[in-house]
């Protein structure tokens, strides 16, 4: 090959050794195969707050499960002799003001708390997926009817709603507390979903689903279900979070968990008044509250680059 | 500008029935006598029941008791307190004390946060970046009422610097605490959501040809990046409202501020079920009004939402 | 090797500069060997090694490459927009004799704009939404200091925009960008650009996104300004003919390295490396094509691989057709019409007329293409056919019975023979589908087979488009566009319908994978006397597939006949317009 000087003026030619010239878009089958699936993964598992965040979830969730197996001392065995006491052996974190183990109660109020949690995020999510799915794929005046709906339960403020509701319900228990704060919070979730839905409905792959013959309830349920979750898995999982922030918040108010109900929020409530004699019985409830919080949160965090297609591209 | 003020509005009244409704029917259709779930274990004079029950109109199908009431709202009649007073007395005197503790929680909220995220987006993955991701996420997951109690005593008690209540007259100088408690949530809110929303807008496409224009750093990054970045914390301090009201009930209850979120506070620990509904229903209101006010400034932030039809 | 045989097909070349020997002049710009590489995951990724590049005052010099070239990333390493990891690793880039690498944020800042202006390649994202026009160019205009005071800046800002065409500019400063068309806005970009009358101005990619005959204006309109201002251009492309039409030097780029450069009529007329030969080779160019096929007669098995040049089978497999066509229309479409309502503000909505009594046939075994620029209505008639949308008048008929209405069964039925291909091939497979899933989805949906027939079906699809059988398993993301866009067809023709509907189906791939793509849909034809209805804005590729052409504008068919009749005699002003829109229709390629 002849070669001039590379400036624009004489023609020049790069040597071929040096700029082989590879086969047109063949393809490259070296390369393992990997879903969008196994990609988040991949990305997931390489970050150390995905870890940290998981196995604290998988901790908590054990604790909630197994609670006397993390806990020698039963929770209800108060002294009031021991009133407010710091550390003694065999009571890590000290007593409440009614004497009771706080470390103990810690393990044992879990419970409450993921309950109510996993439970407003399934509600949630399954209402707000199924609402927001056939509004988004079906349009018209479902559509319209739902979104309007949905307008007015998100014209109230979910704790808000929680607390009107819950100052005239005579039953408080965890349950209870889930279904209200769902009634109030899965607009949020519909509208992502119906979003996310409306734009895998307009996608080149279902019109071409469509023109293929494929029938819209199949359209819906494997192609445009699965491509919209992504969202909601990341919302939903940032809401568990915030649904046991509310509950805490309504038991501080007293109207929360029934005060015979063992929940991080009921002792937080209970605390407030030893916060300048003795603050760890506010501090350690409220550690663990905040603890499982920060969990859901960085996984939330975690979801939600893994799964984002524009971060994804981004890499 | 004009057209889609006018939608908003039309869009508006559904949404403001609705929501009331909603209240109004979550009270008082429940099963069981309203009066007993309001009034929870005390127990009324016949007198009271009588007067409830003609104030009410609950002898009426639902929708009747409802469209009394909204007449009542729309002529300036919020209802009574469990004591008698009238609702709208005790908001006329509680609201300018809890709209100057908002005020200041929101200019912290905006300001701080906005400030935080523009900078921990400009140094996406530095230090500052982290220690902001993570103060932010911290801030978010401890409830607002432990920040509340934490920040009392130890400003208020171990340190002496702030009073751990606020007097009657709630001025400004008290209420800074409370705010900075008020606004903590919301502020972790506002860093991730500008962080992520500058660090968007840094990789677009109208920030390179800012730069390619010749444009200095700062004026790329003030007029394009983070003028851009602003609408959607707009949109998030509207929704945001909410969770401020529900702040505000907790943090007045803390620091004893005779606001609307104390006198709620104080009904909802005191188990007087009508104020409370009184006075939530008046929130959810304002939190409608204040929604159509925040869109409207996201209209006026967005070309492309005020020119849509 | 070749000579030119007429040195009339350059006519529409600029006129190289005769008043002064360039050898003698300083080049305003020189890249020496430069490298960028972007940070990852994965360490440093060179994404341009080695690059150099010489511009002398008042040329045009265009950067030829494929996506993924470097070409981009050239450009924009010059007055450094790299974005984000991307820096500069080696080399020099001396503009005027001073080393841009080497320059502090201020320096470059100074430079960018006032010395150097630069328009960005796509008009929809690079004006803030959130400006109006006006002040996006008076930013410019202030920061450079090319007016003073609230008045000279304004009136200046108004001249900007009136010299890049938008003569109402006056008017329009209060707008935004939304307001305005893609190739309004490009004009706007092109305005900011030259706002400070800049030394160099880099284009990269200014007209892609538009269509042809918009592109045509304002590439015109460009090459006047840039020569009346005597600013010198360096154009990034990746349409050969577009820089052999408007640049006198090329520099071919491939997997971030320079192949070839030199002066653009040398380098067309006798490219010397192989990559530039397949580049030239698979150029859009109308005239030299059947050329070429006579000098050309190899043709192997895997020949698929070896060049994106189009196949010598074609034309005669084309001409045969032709005699061979069959009486009666498989598709005939009649008075067809489309009304879509759009809502405007409140209660008031707008008609919009998108097919205006439209009527064509389409014979057995033959391809007709519908050719037309953005909104002329080419799409909605594909889904017309499709039976994605319903018709408003006329009538459509597939093998003589009427499609309209079909439904359930009938339906099913029809969407059998059916099928279609569409443009994007990132976006037409579902990113969480296997491509054997893909493939299988029309058997599973038509129940046809027993799971073991549909697996051997897949595999024999896959090689029918010559992907190897181990590609089931993968996910599109995966894969290449040419390669997603095989997949598609593949998908298409499960069913072994009679009919494709290809609805801009090679319009975003690569020029060779392009021409791989049609020589690949061509052969498939021939085997399985296959019927295509080709959408797509462009007339060259028109010509390698197509029996007979339907033109459309504004909705209606303004010329419809056969291929060559519509190539060598158009009797409409529109189409010759668009003919001549073609970049480097006029040039005869290679050798």
């Amino acid at each position: 090959m002849p070669s001039n000087s590379p400036s624009g003026q004489t023609h020049y030619v790069a040597e071929l050794e040096d700029t082989p010239v590879a086969a047109v878009d063949r393809l490259d089958e070296s390369q393992k195969a990997r879903s969008t699936w196994a990609d988040a993964w991949d990305s997931m598992r390489r970050r150390p707050s995905f870890w940290i965040s998981s196995v604290l979830i998988l901790l908590i969730v054990v604790v909630a499960l197994f609670p006397s197996l993390f806990a020698q001392t039963a929770p209800d065995a108060c002294d009031l002799g021991n009133s407010n006491d710091g550390p003694a052996a065999g009571h890590p974190l000290g007593f409440t003001r009614q004497g009771c183990d706080v470390y103990s109660r810690i393990v044992f109020g879990t419970q409450a708390s993921i309950t109510v949690g996993l439970l407003a995020t399934m509600l949630v999510t399954l209402f707000g997926v199924i609402i927001g799915a056939l509004a988004g794929f079906y349009g018209g005046l479902l559509d319209a009817l739902v979104s309007r709906i949905g307008d007015i339960f998100f014209a109230v403020p979910t704790v808000l709603g929680a607390i009107v509701l819950m100052s005239v319900l005579p039953v408080r228990t965890p349950v209870t507390i889930a279904v209200v704060l769902s009634i109030f919070a899965w607009p949020q979730i519909a509208r992502i979903m119906r979003g996310a839905v409306l734009s895998a409905r307009n996608s080149d792959y279902v019109t071409a689903s469509i023109a293929l013959g494929v029938s819209n309830s199949k359209i819906l349920l494997r192609h445009v279900i699965p491509n919209s979750l992504a969202p909601v898995i990341v919302i939903a999982t940032v809401s568990l979070g915030t649904f046991i922030v509310a509950e805490a918040t309504l038991s501080f108010l007293g109207i929360g968990l029934g005060s015979d109900v063992m929940s991080w929020g009921n002792d937080i409530g209970q605390a407030q008044t030893s916060i300048r004699t003795s603050p760890q019985v506010l501090l350690y409830p409220a550690a663990a509250l905040s603890i499982t919080v920060l969990s859901f949160l960085m996984l939330g965090d975690v979801l939600r680059d893994a799964l984002d297609p524009a971060a994804r591209a981004r890499r | 500008m004009l057209w889609y003020t006018g939608k908003r509005l039309l869009q508006m009244i559904p949404v403001f029935f609705g929501a009331t409704f909603l209240i109004y029917f979550m009270v008082f259709s429940l099963p069981g006598d309203p009066i007993a779930a309001l009034y929870g274990d005390r127990t009324p004079s016949p007198g009271v029941i009588a007067q409830i029950r003609a104030q009410y109109y609950l002898d009426q199908p639902l929708l009747v008791q409802y469209f009394h009431y909204m007449v009542g709202f729309f002529q300036g009649d919020l209802g009574t307190t469990y004591s008698g007073r009238p609702v709208s007395e005790v908001m006329a005197s509680a609201f300018p004390v809890t709209a100057r503790l908002a005020m200041l929680a929101l200019i912290f909220e905006a300001f701080a946060g906005v400030l935080v995220g523009l900078i921990a987006g400009l140094r996406k993955g530095k230090l500052f970046d982290a220690s902001a991701l993570v103060v932010s996420l911290l801030l978010i997951s401890v409830p607002t009422f432990v920040i509340g109690f934490v920040l009392q005593f130890v400003f208020g008690v171990q340190l002496g610097w702030a009073r751990t209540t606020v007097s009657g007259e709630a001025p400004l100088n008290e209420l800074i605490l409370p705010a900075l408690v008020l606004a903590s949530v919301s502020f972790a809110y506002i860093v991730r959501l500008t962080r992520a929303s500058v660090s968007d807008n840094l990789n677009a496409d109208f920030v390179r040809t800012a730069t390619a224009k010749g444009l200095s750093r700062p004026r790329v990054v003030t007029v394009h990046v983070l003028r851009n970045s602003l609408v959607p914390v707009v949109t998030f301090l509207g929704v945001d409202l909410g969770s401020l009201m529900v702040g505000a009930i907790v943090t007045e209850g803390i620091f004893n501020i005779n606001g609307v979120g104390g006198t709620v506070y104080k009904a909802i620990k005191l188990g007087e079920g009508p104020t409370v509904v009184s006075f939530i229903a008046v929130m959810v209101v304002i939190f409608v009004l204040a929604n159509l006010l925040v869109d409207l400034l996201y209209a006026a932030l967005d070309p492309r939402i005020r020119y849509a039809k | 090797m070749t000579q030119i045989a007429n040195d009339d097909v350059f006519q529409t070349l600029p006129a190289s500069p005769t008043t002064t020997d360039s050898a003698s002049r300083q080049p305003l710009l020189q890249i020496r060997d430069l490298e960028v590489g972007f940070q990852t995951q994965h360490g440093l990724v060179p994404a341009v090694r080695g690059v150099s590049l010489t511009l002398y005052e008042g040329q045009t010099l265009a950067i030829v490459g494929e996506s993924g070239s470097g070409k981009t990333t050239t450009a924009q390493a010059i007055i450094n927009l790299l974005a984000g990891t991307g820096k500069v690793t080696a080399g020099e880039i001396l503009f005027e004799g001073r080393d841009l690498t080497k320059l502090s944020a201020k320096e470059i800042q100074d430079v960018r704009g006032r010395l150097i202006g630069y328009v960005p390649q796509d008009p929809m994202s690079n004006l803030n939404p959130v400006w109006n026009i006006g002040y996006q160019v008076e930013e410019a205009i202030k920061a450079n200091n090319v007016a003073q005071g609230k008045r000279e800046v304004r009136k200046r800002t108004i001249e900007v925009l009136q010299e890049a065409g938008l003569s109402d500019a006056a008017d329009r400063l209060k707008q935004y960008p939304h307001q305005f068309s893609g190739g309004m806005r490009q004009r706007v970009l092109i305005g900011i650009g030259l706002s400070a009358r800049p030394r160099l101005l880099i284009a990269d990619e200014p007209t892609s996104a538009l269509d042809v005959t918009v592109q045509r204006q304002i590439l015109d309109h460009l090459g006047t300004l840039t020569r009346d201002y005597g600013t010198s251009v360096l154009f990034i492309t990746h349409d050969l003919g577009l820089a052999a039409e408007r640049a006198e030097q090329l520099v071919v780029m491939y997997k971030g390295k320079v192949v070839e450069s030199g002066p653009s009529r040398e380098i067309l007329a006798n490219p010397r490396h192989p990559y530039t030969q397949r580049l030239v080779a698979a150029a859009p160019s109308l005239a030299s094509r059947r050329i070429q096929a006579k000098k050309n007669p190899q043709a192997d098995a895997e020949k698929i691989y070896s060049e994106g040049s189009l196949d010598t089978g074609l034309i005669a497999r084309a001409t045969k057709r032709e005699n061979a066509a069959p009486d009666r229309d498989l598709i005939s479409v009649q008075g067809v019409t489309k009304v879509y309502r759009i809502r405007k503000g409140g209660f008031r909505s707008d008609e919009l007329l998108a097919v205006n009594d439209v009527s064509f046939g389409v014979k057995k075994g033959t391809t007709t293409a519908i050719v037309g620029e953005s909104g002329s209505g080419k799409s909605t008639v594909a889904k017309l056919i499709l039976q994605l949308e319903g018709i408003t008048k006329g009538r459509i008929e597939f093998d003589g019975q009427d499609v309209a209405g079909l439904k359930g069964a009938e339906l099913l039925k029809f969407r059998r023979r059916v099928q279609p291909v569409f443009q994007d091939p990132y976006g037409s497979l579902d990113p969480q589908y296997n491509v054997g899933n893909t493939i299988a989805e029309p058997l599973l949906a038509h129940k046809v087979g027993t799971a073991r027939e549909r697996q051997a079906r897949v595999l024999e699809l896959l090689d029918q488009v010559s992907l190897p059988s181990s590609t089931r398993f993968r996910y599109p993301s995966e894969l290449s566009g040419g390669q997603r866009q095989r997949i598609a067809v593949a998908r298409a023709l499960a069913l072994k319908p009679d009919v494709l509907v290809l609805d801009e189906a090679v319009s975003a791939l690569d020029v060779l994978v392009q021409g791989q793509i049609l020589n690949l849909l061509t052969e498939l034809q021939a085997e399985l006397d296959l019927t295509y209805l080709f959408i797509t804005h462009d007339l060259a590729v028109v010509r390698l597939v197509a029996d007979n052409v339907c033109v459309m504008k504004k909705g209606q068919i303004v010329e419809a006949a056969t291929t060559d009749e519509v190539f060598d005699n158009p009797r409409e002003l529109y189409t010759q317009e668009l003919l001549s829109a073609i970049p480097g229709g006029n040039f005869e390629f290679g050798r």
